[in-house]
């Protein structure tokens, strides 16, 4: 067929261009995340009709918040080819520091907000610092700090648990009403946030940095680009979103908990990257996937509990999610090499 | 060319490492519009050469002079801002990103205003429009400037560390092993483009183990061995067998039995 047939068959024409759009659509990075998005979605409402009503979305929504946070600076993580396992500990410290400040040692809340968040930074400038400095893999990296973390929690803590918290603390707790459903200011920060993160990764050459550093460090290095630099800005950056998710976590529990922070968090923080696409081996992943993995995860974490799954089974499902996204993320890998 | 200054030229350089000498004092020149190839066996300090001159390593003597004012590269960094750049053997693209990117890669540029000192955002139409005057300007066909660079073929990827290599050269344009991963038909695609950076102005070293692409490119030939230059021949005064026995060091003798040989 010559292009002139084509451009003169019209409704062949449009019906290519249908199909192109089509292929189009279904080849951009979100739309794979979004798909199974909808899916999840669609089996827990069959399942159980107190799903879909607005007042259990927008609890979802609040149980996204923190580990939607946590996904922020463990995308960016991932897309240098590391990865984080401090942060849920690391926020757990912050969370204790915070607290502790406040409630015990008379600190003036937002000063105490802003030491814990530091403390969150150091972390983060720590697992950067050994990554780029030591060279050391980011993965025993951060299982050294998350343990350096929980030990510090416990031991800064003495085991306590400190409430009742100043109104500071639990400012992004509160709930406006909106289309008939609860939501908390944490979730606003929280969106708030994945913008700005879409803007820097997306807008700024630091962003294009980052996935370059990721895609092949030596040829990052080759171009000019202190790659360096750009590690430790990012781990520094993640640090400092995990002492942002740590002030929600506060908000929502209303005390300072020695344990919390410790169980599924982290897990379910590289579970949302990775359901949303983004790549263990680094360059190639999206915010807004990450958007949409944390929300996968809440439905699922919900989902569960509505139609009445064990708490110990969730963690069973997590488990095999995690690694059937890491499995497909490994197979699409492979094609491309 | 002996009217012409040398764009670039080194003076008895040297490189040790430990008791192996990599360069024993080696010279070097790059006249202004010619396409200077390099060849030497394994071993013989091309790449020791070429990494002294583009500043990926630092000789322990000697001198290197560029437009002839006296430089020391104390990393790559340094030898591209005075206006040299390299296209590596291992095709330094992010492969992730398109086209545009990466021919702006660690050079991006910045939307004017507070837009862009403040939020620091890119000018990526800007780029795109400067990315493909570039290689309409090389006569690369491209299918579009915002293709991810993985989905090129080998020769279009190297057509772009080429097109970013003659954007940004001031100098000289410095490639190492251009053709090295490429099939027959993109290594064409190649050559001429190599030749069109020379159209441009801008002089190229070549180092390539491939002979017949070497007679075919370039004007000058240096030949390196054992950690120094050798002689210096053209595709017109020499045939490839004796530039590949001066490389080697085959005696005379030894050149003229394999001549005969190789006709009977």
């Amino acid at each position: 067929m010559t292009t002139s047939d084509l451009t003169s068959d019209q409704p062949r024409g449009a019906l290519w261009a249908t199909v192109g759009l089509v292929r189009r659509v279904l080849a951009a990075p979100t739309v794979g995340p979004l798909l199974a998005l909808l899916l999840t979605v669609g089996f827990f409402s069959v399942r159980s009709d107190n799903f879909l009503q607005a007042q259990n979305l927008s609890l979802v929504l609040q149980q996204v918040m923190v580990v939607g946070v946590l996904a922020i600076g463990q995308t960016l993580v991932i897309l240098t080819a590391g990865i984080d396992l401090s942060c849920g500990t690391v926020m757990a410290f912050g969370q204790i520091v915070m607290t502790k400040l406040a409630v015990e040692s008379g600190v003036d809340p937002i000063l105490a907000i802003l030491l814990g968040m530091l403390a969150c930074v150091g972390f983060g400038i720590l697992n950067g610092g050994l990554v780029t400095a030591v060279r050391l893999p980011a993965f025993i990296v951060t299982l050294g700090t998350l343990n350096i973390a929980y030990a510090l929690t416990h031991i800064y803590s003495n085991d306590e648990t400190y409430f009742p918290l100043p109104s500071e603390l639990l400012y992004f707790g509160r709930t406006f009403t909106l289309f008939g459903a609860d939501f908390t200011y944490g979730v606003v920060l929280m969106l708030v946030l994945y913008a700005v993160a879409w803007f820097a990764l997306t807008q700024t050459a630091w962003g294009r940095h980052v996935y370059a550093v990721g895609d092949d460090p030596e040829a990052a290095r080759l171009t000019g680009i202190k790659t360096g630099r750009v590690l430790l800005s990012v781990y520094t950056v993640a640090g400092l979103t995990y002492g942002i998710a740590a002030l929600l976590l506060v908000s929502r529990t209303e005390l300072g908990d020695p344990l919390a922070g410790q169980s599924t968090e982290n897990l379910d923080a590289i579970t949302a990257v990775v359901l949303g696409g983004t790549s263990l081996f680094g360059g190639r992943g999206t915010i807004i996937g990450t958007l949409i993995g944390a929300v996968i995860v809440g439905v699922f974490r919900n989902g569960l509990t509505l139609i009445g799954v064990e708490v110990i089974y969730q963690y069973l499902v997590t488990g095999i999610l995690v690694i059937l996204a890491v499995s497909v993320d490994q197979l699409t890998h492979r094609r491309r090499q | 060319m002996s009217a012409t200054e040398p764009i670039m030229e080194a003076r008895a350089l040297v490189k040790r490492y430990g008791h192996v000498v990599a360069l024993a004092g080696t010279d070097f020149e790059l006249y202004p519009g010619e396409i200077l190839a390099v060849i030497g066996d394994n071993g013989a300090g091309k790449s020791t050469l070429i990494k002294a001159l583009s500043g990926a390593l630092q000789p322990d003597g000697g001198e290197i002079r560029l437009g002839g004012e006296r430089v020391h590269f104390r990393s790559p960094r340094d030898a591209r801002r005075a206006g040299i750049e390299t296209v590596y053997q291992d095709l330094a693209v992010a492969p992730s990103l398109d086209i545009a990117s990466n021919i702006f890669l660690g050079r991006e540029r910045r939307l004017r205003g507070p837009v862009g000192s403040v939020l620091r955002m890119l000018d990526k139409r800007g780029m795109r429009r400067e990315a493909a005057r570039h290689f309409a300007e090389l006569k690369i066909g491209l299918p579009s400037i915002t293709q991810a660079v993985e989905n090129l073929s080998g020769g279009q990827r190297q057509g772009v560390a080429v097109a970013r290599a003659s954007a940004w050269g001031r100098r000289l344009v410095i490639m190492d092993e251009p053709t090295a991963a490429l099939g027959v038909k993109e290594t064409r695609q190649v050559l001429d483009l190599i030749r069109e950076v020379r159209e441009r102005g801008l002089p190229v070293i070549l180092i390539s183990h491939d002979m017949p692409h070497v007679f075919e490119l370039a004007d000058r030939i240096h030949i390196m061995r054992l950690g120094k230059r050798v002689a210096v021949v053209t595709p017109q005064s020499h045939t490839m067998p004796e530039a590949v026995a001066i490389m080697t060091g085959a005696s005379q003798a030894e050149l003229e039995q394999a001549m005969t040989k190789e006709e009977p």
